[in-house]
């Protein structure tokens, strides 16, 4: 498979965000229109204590990328109540047209003592076509288990012959990798199910995607498509420590293929987006989105500094 | 009709002294007949750290068949481990309960983690027992009860019951963190999940017993007991602000069903309330009814919920 660049589409820093946002178009995820395309992406305020607060915004483009129509001027959805899963953030929602509503499947984040941060799935619901976003409940719809002992996150919802799919990530270990380091977290890709995308099951699999970096590979964002008979997942995944800055340890892309939706077979010949010196995606390539357009398969990501300073967009061609 | 007569305290952990893993409380006792003691499980602190903050251990007392003031034997060690990294069992194993499963004793227990906006959360665990009850191994690294929806935060207070070949496991769920002089106070209510075989719980989604003193009213250790035909409740409730104290503390409440999802709640008829003078004086809590030689004791605790230990009182009368 191969991409063909298109290059970065949004700057956060060119526009003016809601909530005293000013970097930070995370994991860009989209809503098609007749008429235009909505990618919904998590930017960051600051709250008081100089910690991020991920909320929720989104920027509507013409349908060939090519000008930005408009970009939300309030909160999409607000952020939860005192003590609750997604208190402080909301990062990434994944949206998916359902009849007249639209329902966004969330991440939500909350802050902790030992660990940095705890996360769960929410679910929310929109009867404006993506506007504003309502809760349903105070609590998440998919979060910790037996077999999912934390951090539960990053959902993307599709539905196949009229069972919904999720995709999500969960974390398996917290880790201190070096004595002067901060905890840092391994996660991979799990996979549920549900008769209504209310209510979900959990697949009893011992790891969904196979390591490529051995088992402190911490795999993210995963997104599925179908193309003619076969099932490709994009999603992205790193070295679980000095992530951050180091070259070589970041996010880069993956992809793995499917014949039936239970087994995946990862791709050896991972599906790199070239780059040169210098390009906004060369350190770091991550949250791909990957969705169907008139025919045609984009995928959405972010490149360095984990999408501080916009997305951008590629074709897929095979 | 009946009444409970107070019998007066059977466990003090200050009796006992040099443990690095019990300083204070005894809360929450659970019951478990072995063939030569009552064991009774129960929920300790050691001394708080340099910032003042608890972790809690479940651990037992065995008491004399025939003198259940007489203590035979305390546990060696904490039951269970406190979770890894990151899990939601960190920092406490509080409180257990526990139930006989063929030749094993399962325990369910609340796992408590750190927050920083509030100062905790809490989500239920499981562990089981091959030794009659002498040590649990935990089913895994997770929470077997956990938030959802309609209960965001505070999965706590379980009791495990068996009934008519079902799985019943009451507990409390938080409703809302409520700032009362600058400092948040958890809501909580009692709820209800259901099993066929004690892994995979639905939760029925409902309040189990009506709130009266106020609608904020917090409500603890639904502990249910079958006897003439009938379900019965005993609970615990208090104010959910400035419940420090005599006026608002907790009090135990009672509660009859036929089904075990709908409840009356009848506190002048079975509660227990607070003595006049004494360790039980200002509060009453975590009630636990339990059958022993013909006759029903309740074991709860007193002043400061349980820091100073648990007591029994007896039925007199019958449940009806």
């Amino acid at each position: 498979m191969k991409f063909k660049k298109l290059g970065k589409i949004f700057d956060p820093t060119e526009h003016k965000l809601p909530l005293n946002c000013f970097e930070f178009a995370q994991s860009p995820q989209t809503l098609v229109f007749d008429d235009f395309i909505r990618v919904y992406f998590s930017t960051r305020e600051q709250d008081s204590k100089g910690k991020f607060l991920s909320h929720i915004a989104f920027v509507d483009f013409t349908k060939d990328f090519s000008k930005i129509i408009q970009i939300s001027d309030k909160p999409v959805i607000n952020l939860g109540k005192l003590g609750t899963f997604d208190e402080h953030g909301i990062f990434p929602m994944n949206v998916l047209q359902k009849g007249n509503l639209v329902y966004g499947y969330t991440s939500g984040w909350s802050r902790r003592h030992s660990v940095s941060v705890e996360t769960s799935i929410g679910l929310v619901v929109s009867k404006n076509r993506g506007l504003t976003f309502d809760r349903i409940g105070d609590g998440p719809i998919l979060t910790s288990s037996l077999s999912d002992p934390f951090l539960v996150g990053d959902p993307f919802v599709k539905i196949i012959d009229d069972t919904y799919h999720m995709w999500y990530i969960k974390g398996t270990f917290w880790k201190q990798f070096k004595e002067d380091y901060q905890p840092d977290r391994i996660y991979k890709i799990a996979h549920a199910t549900s008769n209504d995308g209310v209510e979900w099951t959990k697949t009893e699999i011992k790891q969904l995607i196979a390591d490529k970096l051995g088992s402190d590979e911490s795999q993210a964002l995963p997104s599925v498509v179908q193309i003619e008979n076969r099932f490709h997942m994009f999603f992205c995944f790193r070295e679980s420590f000095d992530f951050r800055n180091s070259h070589g340890r970041g996010y880069r892309i993956g992809h793995a293929i499917s014949d039936d939706l239970k087994t995946w077979t990862r791709d050896n010949h991972e599906t790199f987006i070239e780059t040169k010196e210098g390009d906004w995606d060369r350190e770091m390539q991550c949250y791909p989105h990957v969705f169907e357009l008139e025919n045609q398969i984009f995928i959405l990501y972010n490149g360095n500094h984990f999408g501080r300073y916009g997305f951008g967009l590629c074709k897929l061609e095979y | 009709m009946y009444s409970w007569k107070k019998l007066g305290k059977v466990f003090n952990p200050r009796d006992f002294n040099g443990l690095n893993w019990m300083k204070d409380f005894a809360q929450a006792p659970s019951t478990l007949l072995k063939n030569d003691c009552l064991r009774v499980y129960f929920s300790c602190r050691p001394s708080p750290d340099d910032k003042d903050q608890f972790v809690s251990y479940s651990t037992y007392v065995d008491l004399d068949l025939d003198n259940l003031f007489k203590i035979k034997n305390l546990a060696k060690s904490p039951i269970l481990k406190l979770g890894g990294l990151g899990e939601f069992d960190e920092f406490g194993t509080y409180p257990v309960s526990v139930i006989r499963d063929k030749k094993t004793v399962r325990a369910f227990y609340g796992g408590w983690t750190r927050c920083e906006s509030v100062p905790f959360n809490v989500a239920i665990g499981s562990a089981i027992s091959y030794d009659d009850g002498d040590s649990f191994e935990k089913v895994g690294k997770g929470p077997i009860l956990s938030y959802s929806q309609d209960e965001p935060f505070v999965i706590s207070g379980p009791k495990i019951r068996k009934f008519n070949n079902m799985w019943y496991l009451f507990y409390i769920a938080g409703r809302k963190w409520k700032i009362v002089k600058g400092r948040p106070e958890p809501v909580y209510k009692i709820r209800l999940a259901i099993s066929k075989d004690a892994n995979v719980w639905t939760k029925i989604n409902q309040d189990l017993i009506e709130s009266r003193i106020e609608e904020d009213e917090a409500q603890a250790s639904p502990d249910v007991f079958y006897d003439n035909n009938k379900y019965h409740m005993f609970f615990c409730y208090r104010y959910s602000s400035n419940y420090r104290n005599h006026e608002r503390g907790y009090r135990i409440g009672y509660a009859t069903s036929f089904d075990l999802i709908n409840w009356i709640r009848q506190d002048e008829i079975g509660g227990l309330d607070v003595s006049d003078s004494g360790w039980d004086s200002e509060m009453v809590s975590y009630p636990h009814v339990f059958k022993h030689n013909e006759k029903t004791y309740m074991a709860y605790l007193g002043n400061g919920v349980g820091r100073y230990g648990f007591g029994l009182a007896e039925l007199n009368g019958t449940l009806a």
